[in-house]
């Protein structure tokens, strides 16, 4: 088979690192070659973050290349904005309902634009939003965003939902096993 | 079958480091090198000894010495962080080794969280050492036994050079055992390692000597190699020329290409180069940043079949595949329909509740100049806060800050506020300090002081009491150290006091001599998990919306933009440990959200 690309876009300290990890824990369980890579330092504080995720028979390069991307996994709406080029034509696109305003609209800078997903749509038409805060908070903690997104993603990969919860209660701590495995699910349940 | 597990390149150096029976591992933190060390003494400090020194100098030198005493050594460090440390490693090339010595030096091309993208493999060849460039995890595991053998077969230290595409990608890697390398004994050797000019003239014939060795032994090493292809075009035979991350960019894209792939590119193994130019119509050479493939090849007098090098692919930059396929194949990626530019940009910010924001925006009030140093605070010059007019290098800021008020007369110089964290004051901020009260300078030194390496990721150092395993240890006083050194101004400020920073900052700024403050806050992450926080909020009934709370460039206070007033978001905030806007709002109008 070819090589499956997942693009991960959102803000540092949205969960971002901890989903790719996940995502590739997946992808070597179902036997395939795995490259993941991001960039760590000075970019991560409150900055953009992307993170990418490629998995096949045989990968080589750890990148995405605009137009490559199967999915465009973005944990914040104009974050998606910014990298929808990485996104195939006729790739999908899963993405954050929530704002996350940058320091420059905070500031009164600049201002966030307007009508972010009719614009997303425009460009790649096949586009999930998720409310990722809201099924977050029902599965009984905010922070598991991350993996509700996960969840949502799960509908468009090639991985049985067994795998996917070995590796969540792999890399979750045990006391928040339950409620991230309920994210997964109220996640898997949107797309 | 050995385990196989998905690891970055810098958890398979680790990895490598225990597996090729390494004794001892020093650096100073510095993306993308960091998780090296971090991972030797997570899991592997039982039995490699390691420490961060205080800066890539030190760590080279305590290095060389446990070299020198027998043990298989590793040093690590950003590629800058080799500029400090050059002056050891060059003569480290003449005198050899004992033990097995390896530097890795993790590049940065692109910049994503560095001041340049200096190629390091320049490095190697100025300072005479062997290099090695692994193009995946798995590789870079494995070349660190192979650095080690081929350092203590020729007697010289060797680089393996990693950029931040193979120390922070993560691939898979086939997990191995320990072998067991026993310390060797220390003999002293005066001719060898005191490099006095009689015998360094001597060092430097048999250095080249072993260089010339070493040429021929790159010819046969089992980490250059020759993948036959097939592919040609325009009828032509075409041959690749690649090392390290951008061997994978080129498969990528051409992957039924004849290879040469080199994984101990210097000294260059020329025969090797000349069988594979000789198989081939056509010479394309495909490597990230400067020419250094493409000069050795020339300089071997097999430049003639070039037809592709630095002509096409770009010296500035991250390569990747869609920079071959557009250089090379004329192939347009895709572009946004959208003008980017025109997107609000999300730059890297100090986080809530960091505790440099109070007197970074302080200064910013009273309007004072500044220059800035290497770490997290690096951040203050981004607006609202404006802080930092310069920023060179690691130490820096201070002697900069020195050379303007010479310039510029000593009534500009006494309101320069040099800005420079704990780690790198401790790096290389105390020579500075020693040259400014020596020289009669004057400024105030500001020593932003959180407690830890934060910006790398919350590394220890000596002003810290703990080292790298968590051990106690003897905790440096900066304020001793200013007053030794002959600071009588000296003044300990609560970064969360902003009243305290106001006074501060009149009192050292009004005198005619050089005044140290130490600006005291620990890095808000390093207790962020176990802090009660009661967040802040805004009571909309006395906010006038008057914006002076933006002013101090929080990530969780915004404007809301249908009242005008200001907003914050509970979940970023970090409240009662901060209370910074709130010390700022004329009106009393941020309040806890209880």
């Amino acid at each position: 088979m070819s090589t499956t690309s997942i693009f991960i876009t959102g803000v540092g300290g949205q969960g971002i690192i901890l989903a790719s990890e996940l995502l590739s824990d997946v992808g070597i369980r179902a036997g395939f070659d795995v490259k993941k890579s991001e960039v760590h330092g000075m970019a991560q504080r409150g900055g953009s973050v992307v993170s990418s995720v490629k998995f096949g028979e045989k990968v080589f390069s750890p990148l995405i290349s605009p137009g490559e991307a199967d999915v465009l996994l973005a944990f914040e709406p104009l974050e998606a904005m910014r990298t929808l080029h990485y996104a195939k034509p006729d790739g999908k696109i899963v993405v954050n309902l929530r704002y996350v305003m940058p320091a420059t609209v905070a500031s009164g800078a600049a201002n966030y634009p307007e009508n972010v997903f009719d614009k997303i749509k425009a460009e790649v038409p096949d586009v999930v939003v998720v409310d990722g805060v809201s099924l977050a908070k029902q599965a009984g903690t905010v922070k598991a965003i991350n993996v509700v997104l996960l969840g949502a993603l799960s509908n468009f990969l090639p991985f049985s939902e067994k795998d996917w919860h070995t590796a969540i209660e792999n890399r979750v701590p045990k006391k928040y096993l339950e409620q991230n495995i309920k994210a997964f699910q109220l996640g898997r349940k949107t797309a | 079958m050995s385990e196989k597990v998905l690891l970055s390149g810098n958890e398979a150096i680790a990895r490598g480091a225990y597996e090729a029976g390494v004794h001892f591992a020093s650096a100073y933190p510095g993306t993308p090198s960091t998780e090296i060390l971090e991972n030797v003494a997570k899991h592997y400090s039982d039995v490699i000894k390691c420490q961060w020194s205080t800066n890539e100098k030190v760590a080279v030198e305590v290095a060389i010495g446990a070299s020198f005493g027998g043990a298989r050594t590793l040093v690590t460090m950003k590629h800058v962080g080799v500029n400090v440390a050059a002056d050891p490693l060059f003569t480290l090339s003449e005198t050899g080794v004992n033990g097995g010595f390896v530097i890795v030096s993790a590049d940065d091309p692109g910049m994503h969280s560095s001041q340049n993208e200096q190629d390091n493999r320049r490095y190697a060849k100025f300072a005479k050492m062997a290099l090695v460039e692994p193009s995946d995890s798995n590789e870079a595991k494995e070349f660190v036994d192979y650095a080690m053998s081929l350092s203590e077969k020729f007697d010289i230290p060797v680089m393996m050079r990693i950029g931040t595409r193979i120390a922070h990608s993560k691939s898979i890697v086939g997990i191995g055992t320990r072998k067991d390398i026993p310390i060797k004994d220390y003999i002293p050797d005066i001719p060898k390692r005191v490099v006095i000019p009689a015998n360094a003239r001597v060092l430097h014939k048999k250095l080249e000597e072993r260089l010339a060795e070493l040429k021929e032994f790159a010819n046969s090493s089992p980490l250059n190699k020759i993948e036959r292809g097939d592919w040609t075009r325009d009828g032509k035979k075409i041959g690749i020329i690649t090392s390290g991350i951008s061997y994978q960019y080129a498969k990528e894209v051409f992957p039924d290409a004849s290879i040469l792939k080199l994984g101990s590119s210097f000294p260059f193994p020329d025969k090797l180069a000349k069988t594979f130019c000789d198989s081939v119509d056509e010479i394309w050479i495909i490597e990230e940043n400067e020419p250094f493939l493409e000069e050795e090849l020339k300089l071997a007098g097999l430049g003639d079949k070039i037809t592709i090098g630095k002509n096409k692919i770009p010296i500035c930059g991250e390569l990747n595949q869609q920079i071959i396929r557009e250089s090379i194949l004329g192939e347009k990626s895709r572009t946004p329909n959208i003008d980017l530019s025109e997107l609000p940009a999300r730059p890297p910010v100090l986080c809530p509740g960091c505790p440099h924001r109070g007197l970074f925006y302080i200064a910013q009030k009273m309007k004072l100049h500044g220059t800035t140093d290497i770490g997290c605070y690096t951040l203050g010059v981004i607006p609202p806060l404006n802080q930092g007019e310069t920023c060179i290098c690691m130490g820096a800021s201070i002697g900069v800050a020195f050379g303007i008020g010479i310039a510029q007369g000593k009534e500009v110089g006494k309101k320069f506020l040099s800005y420079i964290g704990d780690s790198t004051f401790l790096h290389s901020g105390m020579t500075e300090l020693a040259n400014l009260v020596y020289n009669k300078g004057n400024g105030v030194v500001c020593i932003m002081d959180n407690s830890t390496t934060a910006m790398t990721g919350h590394q220890p150092h000596p002003g810290t009491g703990r080292t790298i395993t968590g051990e106690a240890t003897f905790k440096v006083d900066y304020a001793e150290i200013a007053k030794a050194l002959g600071i009588k101004k000296i003044v300990q400020t609560n970064a969360y006091d902003l009243k305290e920073i106001e006074e501060a900052l009149k009192e050292t700024t009004s005198i005619d001599e050089p005044a140290v403050i130490i600006n005291r806050g620990r890095c808000i992450l390093l207790d962020w998990k176990k802090l009660d926080i009661t967040p802040f909020r805004v009571d909309t009934e006395k906010c006038t919306g008057c914006g002076l709370c933006l002013k101090v460039g929080c990530p969780s206070l915004s404007k809301d933009p249908d009242t005008g007033k200001a907003v914050i978001d509970e979940l970023l905030c970090a409240g009662n440990h901060c209370t910074i806007c709130a010390q700022v709002c004329p009106f009393d109008a941020i309040v806890p959200a209880e």
